[in-house]
């Protein structure tokens, strides 16, 4: 228990350091930006909206490229698991953004209409 | 020197925000998608050739690039290789994909830790590791994982490769796991050094594992969208973990935004099936909630064959058509459009009824119906529909049936009780396509089948329609 008090302790300091309060305020902010977008969507865009949403997610592709970037080259089993991860992040951008493009591309034909929903 | 780094991460932070709102509209909805990926593709560059200093070729470039190289073409051509019908699947399965990659970086960072917290000089008392640090290595962990085999466990149960699968006491067992989890990831942060944390490591992710699989397991087909939006949802909290492990904003940004908006979004389509999102979690709905004794409804399904249906339909003044998921797995859409086509040519009136939940995911059938030509102004949502059946000759249920069974109103003790449904028994003739007598994804029986209006049409979606064409043709 002391030990994880201690580490509360280590956090703080480190947060007023470093400054991830930063961080706390732009995941805040992010959140109610998240929740202002989605709300007011009509249900038929739902489906390509939620894909649209996946590809995003890919994001974690940055991450596995900076991992990556921080490998030594003779740690091979950081490299492997690290290009895998690049693998399947850039899957799921590019999957992601082709899928949800698919999806919209039924929706360019369409008139006015839509706007009734 | 220009922070081009940063600047790269901006652009893409900000493009995910316009992208995503521009997507939230039908007009721009397409261009939202291009503006999100060019914002990724800022990202992905940024990363790549600079860092906080300037240009700065990254490290392993070669591997990364031939990774992203192979992950381009392969995601590409799944993508475009996929059937509408199987859009849910894919996405999903991209979905997993993700939180694959997250699971791996916190894999990777942890032995970093690892190799960080065994270093002579960290021998003190104090936790030989941060707690800044451990926090976000930790639950990319977990949630990377739980969301990866959340996905692959979600892709086979619409491949219909996996089955649902329950057990008594479920959720006790559900929450025990998750409090292991938790608990082993406290224990392992008490006690993080060489020869403990490699046991505990490996028990977390068997256990995120286990927890992914039982998430996922007795949820019915029918809340495969609400898991699937969920699990993306979660995806995204993946992500932004790592966005704090290295103090990333545009992962940060990236995946809060689809954490915030995935939620949201899971919340909105429980809404559409009037339950709870508890109530979806802890698989309610997958009829284990006495749907059994609705079968004694005694009465007899009425067999009809096309050439009856045929005539009906044609000398109708007005069709609605209610298209579920037979119709997408049968691949009927064209073939109902052709049909729609003709009876329009013989001055019918056709309509297309659209559940918010129909199909797997909620807008599904009007993607499919979109694919084949139908004019989006026939296709009219639940609300608009309801009160037109009482004047509508012919009901044409085409693979639908959850969204059509009356027991979501009469039968208090049926798990869908309370989802909003189409009154299709207000019309005057109720034919239903179906493969066999089934039950549908809810996994109860459908007493609209028995009432004396319905007749059944047996076969696969898309013969049974064509059959319907030709007889309408011939007539």
């Amino acid at each position: 228990m002391e030990a994880f008090f201690q580490g509360i302790a280590d956090l703080i300091a480190q947060y007023e350091q470093q400054n991830i309060l930063n961080l706390i305020y732009l995941v805040v902010l992010m959140i109610f930006v998240g929740i202002e977008l989605i709300s007011h969507v009509p249900s038929v865009l739902h489906t390509p909206l939620m894909s649209g949403a996946n590809a995003i997610h890919g994001v974690v592709l940055i991450g596995a490229i900076i991992v990556m970037g921080n490998a030594s080259p003779d740690d091979t089993l950081s490299l492997v698991f690290g290009t895998l991860a690049v693998f399947v992040g850039t899957l799921n951008v590019i999957g992601g953004f082709v899928v949800t493009d698919r999806m919209l591309e039924m929706f360019k034909k369409k008139p006015k209409g839509e706007k009734a929903s | 020197m220009m922070p081009y780094m940063e600047i790269g991460y901006l652009v893409g932070s900000v493009s995910f925000v316009v992208g995503l709102k521009m997507m939230g509209q039908p007009d721009s909805a397409r261009k939202g998608n291009l503006v999100a990926a060019f914002g990724m593709a800022m990202a992905v560059i940024a990363a790549l050739f600079f860092n906080s200093k300037g240009f700065h070729v990254i490290n392993n470039l070669t591997y990364i690039v031939a990774a992203i190289v192979a992950g381009t073409v392969v995601g590409t051509l799944m993508a475009k290789r996929v059937q509408m019908t199987a859009m849910p699947e894919m996405v999903s399965l991209f979905n997993g994909m993700g939180g694959l990659s997250a699971a791996l970086i916190s894999i990777i960072e942890w032995r970093h830790l690892l190799h960080e917290a065994t270093a002579p000089e960290a021998m003190t008392n104090a936790p030989a590791v941060s707690l800044g640090m451990y926090i976000p290595v930790i639950a990319g962990l977990i949630i990377g994982t739980i969301s990866f085999v959340g996905s692959i466990v979600a892709w086979g149960k619409l491949n219909g490769k996996i089955g649902d699968f329950r057990f008594p006491s479920q959720q006790i067992i559900n929450a025990v796991v998750l409090v292991a989890i938790l608990g082993v990831a406290y224990l392992n942060y008490g006690e993080f050094n060489a020869t403990q944390s490699s046991l505990y490591f490996f028990v977390t992710i068997g256990l995120a594992v286990v927890y992914g699989l039982l998430f996922v397991f007795p949820i019915g087909g029918a809340d495969m969208p609400v898991v699937i939006s969920l699990l993306n949802s979660f995806t995204g909290v993946a992500a932004a973990c790592g966005g704090f492990l290295y103090e990333n904003k545009v992962m940060l940004m990236g995946g809060v935004l689809v954490g915030s908006a995935g939620t949201i979004l899971t919340v909105v389509m429980c809404k559409a099936m009037n339950r709870s999102l508890m109530n979806v979690l802890i698989g309610m709905a997958g009829g284990n909630g006495g749907g059994s004794s609705t079968s004694s409804s005694g009465g007899s399904v009425r067999e009809v064959q096309a050439t009856d249906v045929a005539i009906m339909m044609k000398y109708a003044s007005k069709v609605i058509i209610v298209p579920g998921y037979g119709l997408a797995v049968a691949q009927a859409q064209h073939v109902c459009h052709e049909l729609e086509n003709l009876l329009e040519a013989e001055g019918v009136e056709v309509k297309y009824a659209i559940h918010p939940v129909a199909g797997r995911m909620p807008g599904h059938m009007n993607v499919l119906l979109a694919e084949s030509n139908v004019e989006y102004d026939k296709l009219i949502e639940m609300e608009h529909i309801n009160p037109e059946f009482a004047t509508t000759d012919v009901v044409l249920v085409v693979g639908a049936n959850d969204v059509v069974n009356p027991a979501a109103k009469t039968d208090p003790t049926s798990p869908i009780y309370g989802m909003p449904i189409l009154d299709v028994d207000q019309a005057k003739q109720i034919i239903v396509l179906k493969r066999s007598m089934k039950a549908g994804y809810a996994g109860i029986e459908n007493e609209l089948f028995f009432h004396p209006k319905c007749g059944m049409l047996f076969g696969d979606a898309k013969a049974s329609l064509q059959k319907l064409v030709n007889e309408v043709k011939a007539l």
